[in-house]
């Protein structure tokens, strides 16, 4: 290109222009393409199949819950299940997910022609098929896949797990090299690839949340690649890091797992805000309220997330001084994330609100997160957690937090976004069967499990005690329900791709931002001249 | 069609009704210790003041969701900020939570205090048990899931207090201190009884403390609460609370009890047992001790514990394979039964696995044998 001279380049590019930039036919699109809506794309279909597989591991392990006693998996095969389900939920549903519509979304808010680092984008997409195949095959080896649960605290996954081990400590390096090389891109783009005029201050504030949430998965992820290789020493290598025999601590573990652990929560939960704080004003037809106390609030959350990862860990036996330090820290997170639920609360308030699918997803997000929020509350004063620990008032509150929160926002992203991906209007009639399922089915599975960890229910068992019995059957009921209700999703976006009445350049009429100010879909090169911001 | 309405609600109000009472019943314990209490009051006071807030944030979005709504033609008014706003609910929650850290931290400074213990009590987790040790009192027993396999496989009707019962329970007296100290020798379990709201970690290799004093006598149960393995929904926790006294008697009859059994070891030793008794003891403790990860048929579970069918240990030279059980394989998930099991049991258990599912050693193992096997 430097050879070139400008009078030549421009002849090449306005002779070749539109042939040069289609996009190749077929298999070798996907695999080759370096544009940012078709990665998205491909992010948004392989968070879609980890969901519905996850979800399949999570339909099983509720048929082995339905009542007291063995039904269909032996213990070992639960535990496989437990895990697996956990690390599909986080690394290859919820992840990807919003690396999808970052990938997706930010070049159109920002007024950007692509992402600035395509190559790399591509690459950080397809290693990922790669990590999960090799995740999932070694479910299918002997002494089966990893069952430490997806926490896999040493010395249960050194010592005492199967050597299968080994592959999912490099699925996760894969992982985490893809979500490295996703967030650098994010970043590199939003600091260089904003329209003239677009300040900070004016960002939308899902550009906002994801540059924070870059920041994060670049500050912990090479956390989690440290500890997995850790293990994998300790498994392998002789090492000791987690042994106390040769010197080494097993508590350790827990304190590294979780530095990168509690941030990783807020990984999966700051898009999902920004999201949010995208639906909710345009279907009350107001302006967001607190725009700037909203970024303050994340990035306050984003700094708290480093100093409170010990309340994961209240029953290790930490020194008194720190089950404090770490108690106070935890209530403090309240704070910031109270500001977003009534910034929220106030947009709506005096709005002219509408209840298109989005909205409902949306309003859902805000109810039951802060239901996932209380609970964690709770969870934070910590004597009472020693009552809570471990039981199934925890698994209500992480997925109070990680499915109707960030999965219900995920969904009203895909609701709010999917006549501008794909030029038509999709059938608000089945959206909003899905919507009504899904959010009748989520608490129904969800909402009773608080009381069965009340009453003392240990999470992660394949077996329990009569007393449980009833509310364990609702509450499979429930995730029948919730599973078959995503059906109902994916029938829905395979027909809005194919056909429907064609979308305007902006279908909703409270909406704002550079996203709509571009035809539906939008062409293959999203901004090829910079729009004015004011 | 309001009538319909009314009888939908209606049918969906009784429909919901029991999971209502089913899961009233299921708050949180209010145990029977001083500090299991005051965690309930914590519990419910952040509760209530959650209960509070929501009614205050769902109310004011249902109200709008219903008044402001543009179905009905409600204009959007225009304001997006107010200092004053919010810095009142940065302030106001502030100020909640310092008032629910203050009797928090106070619960928590107690609960550390595990000073003037009138007894104490040595907790060691193991894969799927717990061995309880009465400190400096010559005690100590493992307590194992009573529960028969045939119960979990629902081949047989289940107990009320199906896998909460173990064969032998910790028995503690009430109204005295006790402490817990708490290990494990192999992965991390935690023990976690919600009656004295205990829950605490056993880490291999380091010891962690707690303490209780029991209000009331009682049968109370938990269980395990660290995934620590394929037996993990498995190992639960009994205590039996008892009165000073008949705390007092209850120890004195095991201390004497451990002295005939000492004896009776003693005399297993001259012992010659028949190959056919050995086998048929043998079975049993197999089925109880070793069949939950080598599995009753002794196939194993491939890549994650070894077949003892054919294996090189259990038809290879008989001191080795004394010496494996005994003193367990260091790093692997083969615990030292040494301690677990008289030397007649582990002789049993080993004729056992040398002449069964087509193992044909021939050879019987007597507990002097056992006995002489030195690590």
């Amino acid at each position: 290109m430097t050879t070139l001279n400008p009078e030549m380049s421009a002849t090449i590019n306005s002779t070749s222009h539109e042939h040069h930039h289609m996009p190749p036919r077929g298999m070798m699109r996907w695999l080759k393409t370096t544009n940012h809506k078709d990665i998205g794309t491909l992010y948004l279909w392989f968070s879609f199949i980890m969901f519905l597989i996850g979800g399949c591991m999570a339909m099983l392990i509720r048929v082995e819950l339905f009542e007291p006693g063995k039904v269909i998996l032996d213990p070992n095969l639960f535990n496989q299940m437990t895990t697996v389900h956990g690390l599909i939920m986080v690394f290859g549903a919820v992840m990807p997910a919003f690396t999808g519509l970052a990938n997706w979304l930010i070049p159109l808010m920002i007024g950007a022609p692509d992402m600035a680092l395509p190559r790399m984008n591509n690459w950080s997409f397809w290693i990922l098929p790669f990590a999960f195949s090799i995740l999932l095959s070694t479910l299918f080896m002997p002494g089966g896949g990893p069952n430490f649960g997806w926490t896999f605290y040493a010395p249960l996954s050194t010592h005492y797990s199967s050597d299968s081990t080994a592959l999912f400590v490099f699925s996760i390096h894969i992982m985490g090299i893809s979500s490295i090389m996703g967030a650098m891109n994010v970043i590199v783009t939003i600091f260089n690839l904003r329209a003239p005029g677009m300040k900070w201050m004016n960002l939308p504030l899902f550009v906002w949340t994801w540059l924070i949430t870059a920041f994060l998965l670049i500050a912990v992820m090479p956390v989690l690649a440290g500890v997995v290789t850790m293990v994998l020493t300790d498994k392998f290598f002789g090492t000791s890091f987690f042994d106390a025999a040769g010197g080494g601590d097993p508590v350790m573990f827990q304190h590294i797992f979780w530095f990168f652990g509690h941030p990783e929560v807020y990984i999966m939960i700051l898009p999902a805000f920004g999201i949010i704080s995208s639906i909710i004003p345009a279907f009350s037809r107001k302006k967001l309220f607190g725009y700037s106390s909203m970024v303050y609030a994340t990035v306050s959350i984003a700094v708290l997330s480093f100093i409170v990862w010990g309340h994961h860990m209240f029953t290790t036996g930490m020194p008194l001084f720190s089950e404090l330090f770490f108690m106070y820290c935890t209530m403090i997170i309240a704070v910031p994330t109270g500001v977003k639920v009534f910034n929220w609360v106030a947009t709506m308030w005096r709005g002219s609100l509408s209840f298109e699918p989005p909205m409902l997803f949306a309003i859902a997000f805000v109810i039951l997160f802060t239901i996932g929020g209380f609970s964690g509350l709770m969870l934070a004063i910590t004597p009472a957690d020693f009552q809570y620990h471990n039981t199934y008032f925890v698994v209500a509150h992480f997925h109070y937090v990680l499915v109707t929160g960030a999965v219900f926002a995920i969904m009203a992203a895909a609701y709010y976004w999917l006549p501008k991906w794909t030029g038509h209007m999709y059938s608000f009639k089945l959206a909003n069967w899905h919507f009504w399922c899904s959010v009748i089915s989520v608490n129904v599975l969800f909402f009773p499990m608080h009381f069965l960890g009340l009453a003392g229910m240990p999470r992660r068992i394949p077996d329990y005690a009569l007393q449980f019995a009833n509310l364990n059957k609702i509450v499979s009921l429930g995730g029948f329900a919730f599973g078959l209700s995503q059906l109902l999703f994916f029938a829905l976006v395979i027909k809005c791709i194919r056909g429907g009445e064609s979308a305007p350049a902006k279908p909703w009429d409270g909406a704002e931002g550079l996203e709509w100010t571009l035809p539906s879909p939008p062409p293959y090169h999203s901004f090829t001249t910079p729009p004015e911001v004011e | 069609m309001y009538s319909n309405t009314k009888r939908l609600l209606i049918s969906v109000g009784l429909l919901l009704f029991p999971i209502f009472v089913e899961a009233a019943q299921l708050n949180m314990t209010k145990g029977v210790t001083g500090i299991s209490h005051d965690i309930y009051h914590l519990h419910m006071t952040i509760f209530y003041i959650c209960c509070a807030i929501g009614v205050g944030v769902f109310g004011a979005m249902i109200y709008a969701m219903l008044r402001h709504r543009k179905s009905q033609g409600h204009k959007a008014a225009n304001f997006h900020e107010s200092v004053k706003v919010e810095l009142a609910w940065t302030i106001i929650p502030f100020l909640i939570l310092i008032a629910m850290a203050v009797p928090a931290t106070g619960t928590l400074i107690k609960m550390d205090d595990t000073k003037d213990a009138a007894l104490t009590i040595k907790i060691t987790a193991s894969q799927w048990k717990w061995h309880y040790d009465y400190f400096n009192k010559g005690v100590g027993f493992y307590s194992i899931l009573k529960t028969p396999q045939k119960q979990i496989d629902n081949q047989q009707a289940k107990d009320t207090d199906y896998l909460l019962e173990v064969d032998k329970p910790l028995v503690l007296p009430v109204n005295r201190k006790i402490r817990f100290l708490i290990t494990s020798e192999d992965v991390i379990h935690s023990w976690f009884i919600p009656a004295f709201a205990i829950q605490k970690d056993a880490n291999p290799g380091f010891i962690n403390e707690a303490w209780t004093r029991i209000d009331k006598t009682g049968v109370y149960r938990g269980q395990c609460a660290q995934l620590c393995g394929k037996g993990h929904g498995f190992m639960p926790i009994v205590v039996k609370a008892v009165s000073g006294k008949e705390f007092d008697s209850w120890l004195k009859a095991q201390q004497q009890a451990k002295l005939v059994a000492a004896k009776s070891a003693q005399a297993a030793l001259s012992k010659t047992l028949s190959k056919a008794d050995l086998m048929k003891e043998g079975q049993n403790v197999y089925l109880a001790h070793c069949a939950v990860c080598h599995q009753p048929n002794g196939m194993g579970l491939q890549g994650v514990f070894p077949a003892l069918k054919g294996s090189k240990t259990a038809t290879g030279p008989v001191h080795d394979h004394i010496h494996t059980v005994k003193f367990g394989r260091l790093g692997t998930a083969m615990q030292a039964f040494s301690k677990q099991l008289t030397d007649e049991e582990i002789a049993a258990a080993i004729t056992y696995e040398r002449n069964s599912w087509g193992n044909n050693m021939g050879d019987a193992v007597q507990a002097s044998d056992v006995h002489k096997v030195k690590q």
